[in-house]
């Protein structure tokens, strides 16, 4: 079979503006996108830049914009795309490092401010907690969640506010709040009761659609909204009485 | 130049382990070659072993069980008290990462679930369903931006620099930018995994070169046991992904182009869950026999498990042949062949990680402490990483805190950095050459075709030969993409050299290994033999030869004796 890739280049250092360079690409195997990439690089210009890893869709390095879809290069199968133009961009709304690489410092950053790990004081030389399947089961759709940054990317609201938390921030933060082990009091976690947290969603779910890993992050913004208004609720009628 | 107190390589689970368990009195910091939730670690499925029998069936479990599976799994080329260090300390380590935040499954009664693995005399391994390295990578993540571990991120390790027998520091390659840069660390811990990449066929990331091993043993530290390559019996047929041994352990049948549960000719009491070796060798021989599919393959069938254990205990695994072969293991048997997966040895290090250079320690996959001796047991390795990679954060610490400065190490690492930086000028100004990605192929043909499940002299000393072709052709080699950042080019040469040295310590310890021991199969020495090689092998690098020696094996409680399974 034979292709022909149109793949976004862009050094800032060398270029005004970002281009498409055409490389054609013939393979009689199954491969799937970053493998021909790999292949192209290798034999037609090992200048070409993108980030890779553990070829199985669960590192997250690869997440990339594939004939317009958003995927990881590593899941995408050649085959599957149904064509023999395969157009390749980087992350869109990102800072461009080179080529396919994007700078994801803002994305972790935001990630970082939700405070992203169990808060809680339990000594575990005490041994093991107690917790039901059904209670895991709550979070396991946010576990999943790679940090590939394809929500982030995608989500019109990141991409116009850098204030904004982003999908996979919101949805990290849920995991955590609905975790039985953790003790963030609500102070510290509705803290995301602002335009740049739960409220700046505006619900369009670019976030649910381009994910690989099926994480439905809206679903976590949308229960850590009605989250909060329980709780506040609850605090009302605790003053009232 | 940046200075830290600590240094550790290597972002996975055994680094990021380290980190944490560092004194944060000292200054720390973790380089990685690649963002730390990239590291292969993430890729690991099936769990983590240790006896807290939560299985109904494990009742009478415990630590001293679990060190005797280990020792008897490793064909008794363990060192017993470091597997009893490891087993002794896997349930509060289980505990910990629970308390960190790991969603492990859970058993009715809210504890801990546990299957059965391979080689283990009760269903011990902990899991999160099949993503069991996921959820302890981020955990451990999350734990290090809890406790402001700083990172370097996209850094590679070019070189380890050691004056009179004492670490200095590394010499780095920034990979956004293509820059040398010298750092200096008082203690240097190496965690940088394994080297799958040197293979064709392989589980490991496409990022596994194994760099880290090479440049411990290019300082002079010997390497040990690297003939002990373990292959994982059930990857995806063609592409090699993972098929993670917990679908075994959920029950799932190895059958050939009979129709027939072949384990039955090979391990008649464990059936699927003998020991990776054993598994492995019995598909390549069904295989090599012709009672594969295509010749290239078996079938590992989870359709009479059950729908629902499928989609609640083997989702990824469903996903991995959905996305990869596009079969739904609900409806079709997974075609699976044997692949290059864990190298039991490393570098040399003791019970405390550290090795004969003072300050300089390694932990995880890139070490061998000796705990998985010729051959490890599923569940084990993400054991070792926690539990090692603690040790080595907290011996780094104690060394540190023990010992003086070196007065001239800035000299030295500027200089040692400056030489780096003139190998990376002369490459990028030569115009022609040997293409890297071309030499890579050669070697990982040489490696799969020679040094494999199966082995003799000829086929070995046939690679040793090829081996030193690659190192001549080596030196010719350039850049030919002319521009250093981000030059996954530039990455590739720095870490061939490694590569290049790792398959001549491996094939050169196989070749001289005369006897069939754990993953370690030869056609022409087919025994085992207590008698000559209960010994571990160790390779050191004098003047650019291998040196070739041999040191005892710890032997306690535990006396060889044949393994039945």
């Amino acid at each position: 079979m034979k292709y022909l890739f149109r793949i976004l280049r862009y050094d800032p250092l060398k270029d005004e503006h970002p281009f498409f360079q055409d490389f054609f690409y013939e393979t009689d195997e199954k491969k799937s996108v970053i493998e021909a990439l790999m292949d192209i690089r290798n034999e037609q210009d090992c200048t070409l830049a993108f980030r890779y890893s553990c070829r199985e869709a669960i590192c997250g390095s690869c997440a990339m914009v594939i004939n317009g879809k958003y995927d990881l290069a590593c899941r995408t199968m050649l085959n599957s795309l149904m064509s023999s133009l395969i157009v390749i961009e980087p992350l869109p709304n990102m800072e461009i490092q080179k080529d396919l690489v994007v700078n994801m410092d803002p994305f972790f950053e935001a990630l970082n401010k939700i405070e992203p790990y169990i808060e809680s004081e339990a000594d575990f030389s005490e041994g093991g907690y107690r917790i039901e399947e059904k209670e895991m089961d709550k979070i396991l759709q946010y576990v999943n969640c790679i940090l590939c940054g394809s929500c982030y990317s995608a989500c019109p609201v990141a991409s116009r506010d850098e204030n904004y938390l982003g999908p996979a921030a919101l949805a990290k933060l849920y995991r955590f709040v609905k975790d039985p082990r953790d003790k963030r009091p609500f102070s510290i976690w509705s803290k995301v009761n602002t335009e740049g947290g739960v409220w700046g969603c505006d619900t369009v779910f670019k976030c649910n659609e381009v994910c690989p890993k099926s994480v439905r992050p809206a679903d976590g913004i949308e229960a850590l909204r009605r989250k909060l208004i329980v709780e506040k609720i609850k605090r009302i009628f605790k003053f009232k009485r | 130049m940046i200075r830290q107190d600590i240094l550790i390589v290597g972002g996975g689970l055994a680094g990021l382990a380290a980190a944490l368990s560092s004194d944060p009195q000292l200054k720390v910091a973790v380089i990685s070659k690649v963002h730390p939730l990239r590291s292969h670690s993430v890729a690991a499925q099936g769990g983590i072993n240790a006896p807290l029998g939560n299985n109904p069936d494990a009742k009478d479990d415990n630590w001293e069980k679990h060190a005797f599976d280990t020792i008897k799994g490793s064909d008794y080329l363990a060192d017993q008290d470091v597997a009893e260090l490891m087993c002794e300390r896997a349930v509060p380590a289980i505990y910990e990462l629970e308390h960190m935040g790991v969603p492990f499954s859970r058993f009715p009664g809210g504890v801990i679930a546990q299957r059965p693995f391979g080689g283990a005399g009760f269903p011990r391994t902990c899991y999160a369903a099949d993503r069991t390295g996921l959820v302890i990578l981020h955990t451990l993540f999350e734990q290090s931006i809890r406790k402001n571990v700083k990172f370097y991120n996209e850094w590679l390790v070019t070189k380890l620099i050691v004056k009179d027998g004492k670490c200095l520091g590394v010499i780095v390659c920034d990979f956004a930018t293509g820059q040398i840069i010298p750092v200096e660390a008082r203690a240097v811990i190496f965690a940088t995994g394994g080297y799958g990449r040197v293979y064709q066929k392989t589980t490991n990331a496409f990022i596994n070169h194994g760099s880290g091993i090479g440049i411990a043993y290019k300082a002079g530290i010997p390497l040990k046991d690297m003939e002990f390559v373990q292959f994982h019996p059930t990857s995806l047929f063609d592409v090699n992904i993972l098929i993670t041994e917990g679908a075994r352990g959920e029950g799932g049948y190895l059958v050939n182009n009979k129709g027939k549960r072949f384990m039955a000719d090979y391990a008649p009491l464990a059936m699927e869950l003998a020991p990776r070796d054993i598994v492995a060798r019995a598909i390549q021989t069904e295989i090599d026999n012709g009672n594969g599919f295509e010749d290239q393959y078996v079938h590992l069938d989870l359709r009479h498990i059950g729908e629902a254990i499928i989609k609640k205990r083997l989702p990824g695994i469903r996903e991995i042949c959905i996305n990869f072969a596009e079969i739904d293991p609900i409806e079709s048997p997974i075609p699976i062949q044997p692949a290059q997966h864990y190298s039991m040895g490393g570098i040399d290090v003791n019970m405390k990680c550290s090795s004969c250079v003072e300050g300089f320690f390694a932990a995880g996959e890139c070490a061998c402490v000796s705990i998985h001796g010729a051959n490890r047991l599923g569940g084990n390795s993400l054991l070792d990483t926690v539990v090692f990679g603690r040790i080595a954060g907290e011996e780094a610490s104690n060394y540190v805190k023990g010992s003086e400065k070196s007065n001239n190490s800035e000299k030295i690492l500027l200089e040692q950095a400056l030489e780096v930086k003139m190998k990376v000028e002369e490459w990028e100004g030569k115009d022609s050459g040997e293409k890297m990605f071309r030499l890579l192929n050669r070697l990982k043909e040489v490696m799969s075709e020679k040094v494999g499940i199966f082995r003799d002299k000829r086929d070995l000393t046939e690679a040793l030969e090829k081996i030193l072709e690659l190192k001549e052709d080596y030196k010719r080699i350039y850049i030919s993409g002319k521009c250093l950042r981000y030059s996954q080019e530039l990455v590739n040469i720095f870490e061939f050299d490694s590569m290049l040295n790792l398959a001549e310590v491996i094939t050169l310890g196989a070749l001289k290994r005369e006897e069939t021991r754990g993953s370690h199969f030869r056609l022409d020495f087919n025994k085992r033999n207590d008698k000559d090689w209960l010994k571990h092998t160790l390779v050191t690098r004098e003047e650019d030869k291998a040196r070739i020696s041999y040191k005892d094996v710890k032997i306690n409680k535990y006396k060889p004796v044949e393994r039945k399974y």
